[in-house]
């Protein structure tokens, strides 16, 4: 029995030495694959996540981060939010709702706010676009914070075009695609 | 659960003046469930991958005075437009003289736009490959490698891609032709706007 408990803790740490806790995110995306053996860092990471059908989604790291985050985007729409809403945002890892919407979506429980009535997106487009907001507030709080686009291998260039042209917007010209491994193919003499 | 168990034969007869045998066997069966528990846990909930990225830079929005700016060769100029379900388009440097340049159709395929841009990217192509032949043989530091590879990759000679999508392209195949830039060795690519003038050659070429 002394065995089995060897081998049981020796298993335990190693899990919990070399992995990660999943992100919950709220939508499931397949990304596409590269050759690039690029690892993400783990902290200061804005990830914008784009569904199959372009709606954006956005998360940032860091508890206290995300309050000042929330605050500072609410000022610029004239809103304010309560300690306990602000307490609710601090804890979603990712979201994807318009800011006239936040205090609703904060009230939810996490299993309601993953429902597809509640999967809105963050809007982007010329005439409302809180997704630039939210980048730039970003920006502020955490100054070394690295961009990261997470979309869906089928999602329409159009969505991403948007994406790229708001972040060119508010001079962002530097960011990293999130992509699953690929061995690099070899490269023959023909 | 963990019990300090008196011998059982010896218990009818105590003998007097003999220290009776007591066994320590502590049952470690709960302890063993509670790490398999534990592992499972972990198991599930994390996950020992960790995504890769790619980073890219894209052009910055301020216009660069015209002084500053530098002219490249249009025999350099390769632009790649992507169409719908991996079709590629391709066509060399740009309209001179009154002449279209001639559009080629291929596909995102190991044979389509790889065969090309590796070919034209060959002199590269081979050194890098050279480079990375000598980096097996002899334990070449990665420092030493990338600068080594970037200096090839700088080659004065090797083609500029100029990447466009239609709005019909896919995220994945923006991705998969970024991807044939670090294939074939290319440092120097840049992801524009789709212009009119791209939209009227593909239009020419379907009818």
């Amino acid at each position: 029995m002394t065995a089995m408990t060897d081998v049981a803790f020796l298993l335990l740490t190693f899990f919990m030495l070399t992995s990660n806790f999943i992100q919950n995110e709220p939508v499931m995306v397949t990304i596409p694959s590269s050759i690039s053996q690029l690892k993400i860092p783990e902290t200061n990471i804005l990830t914008i996540l784009i569904d199959e059908t372009g709606k954006i989604f956005i998360g940032m790291d860091g508890e206290q981060k995300r309050m000042e985050w929330l605050k500072k985007v609410g000022a610029d729409y004239n809103m304010s939010f309560t300690p306990q809403e602000s307490k609710a945002f601090s804890l979603v890892n990712s979201f994807g709702v318009p800011i006239g919407q936040m205090a609703d979506f904060l009230a939810l429980t996490s299993k309601e706010r993953e429902m597809k009535e509640n999967l809105l997106g963050i809007p982007a487009d010329s005439t409302n676009n809180q997704f630039k907001d939210w980048v730039r507030e970003a920006r502020i709080v955490n100054p070394q914070i690295r961009i990261a686009i997470k979309a869906d291998e089928s999602t329409p260039y159009p969505a991403i075009k948007n994406v790229m042209n708001t972040l060119r917007d508010i001079d962002e010209n530097r960011y990293d695609l999130i992509t699953a491994f690929k061995k690099k193919p070899k490269i023959t003499e023909s | 659960m963990a019990e300090i168990g008196t011998e059982s034969k010896g218990d009818k007869k105590t003998r007097k003046g003999k220290a009776r045998k007591i066994s320590t066997r502590i049952d470690y069966t709960p302890m063993v469930d509670l790490g398999m528990l534990l592992i499972t846990f972990f198991m599930l909930t994390t996950t020992l991958i960790r995504p890769q990225t790619m980073e890219i830079a894209m052009p910055s929005k301020q216009k660069v005075p015209e002084s500053q700016q530098t002219e490249i060769k249009a025999s350099r100029a390769i632009t790649i437009i992507l169409g719908k379900d991996d079709t590629v388009y391709y066509y060399k440097g740009t309209r001179e003289h009154g002449v279209d340049p001639v559009v080629h159709v291929t596909d995102l395929s190991s044979g389509g736009i790889r065969r090309y841009l590796l070919q034209r990217n060959y002199d590269v192509v081979t050194k890098v490959l050279a480079l990375e032949a000598e980096r097996a043989n002899t334990n070449m530091p990665e420092e030493e490698f990338e600068k080594k590879k970037s200096e090839l990759m700088n080659n004065k000679q090797s083609p500029i891609v100029i990447i466009k999508a239609t709005d019909d392209a896919t995220y994945g195949e923006l991705v998969d032709i970024l991807d044939e830039m670090a294939i074939c060795d290319i440092s120097r690519y840049a992801i524009l706007d789709i212009n009119d003038y791209d939209l009227s050659l593909l239009k020419k070429l379907k009818a």
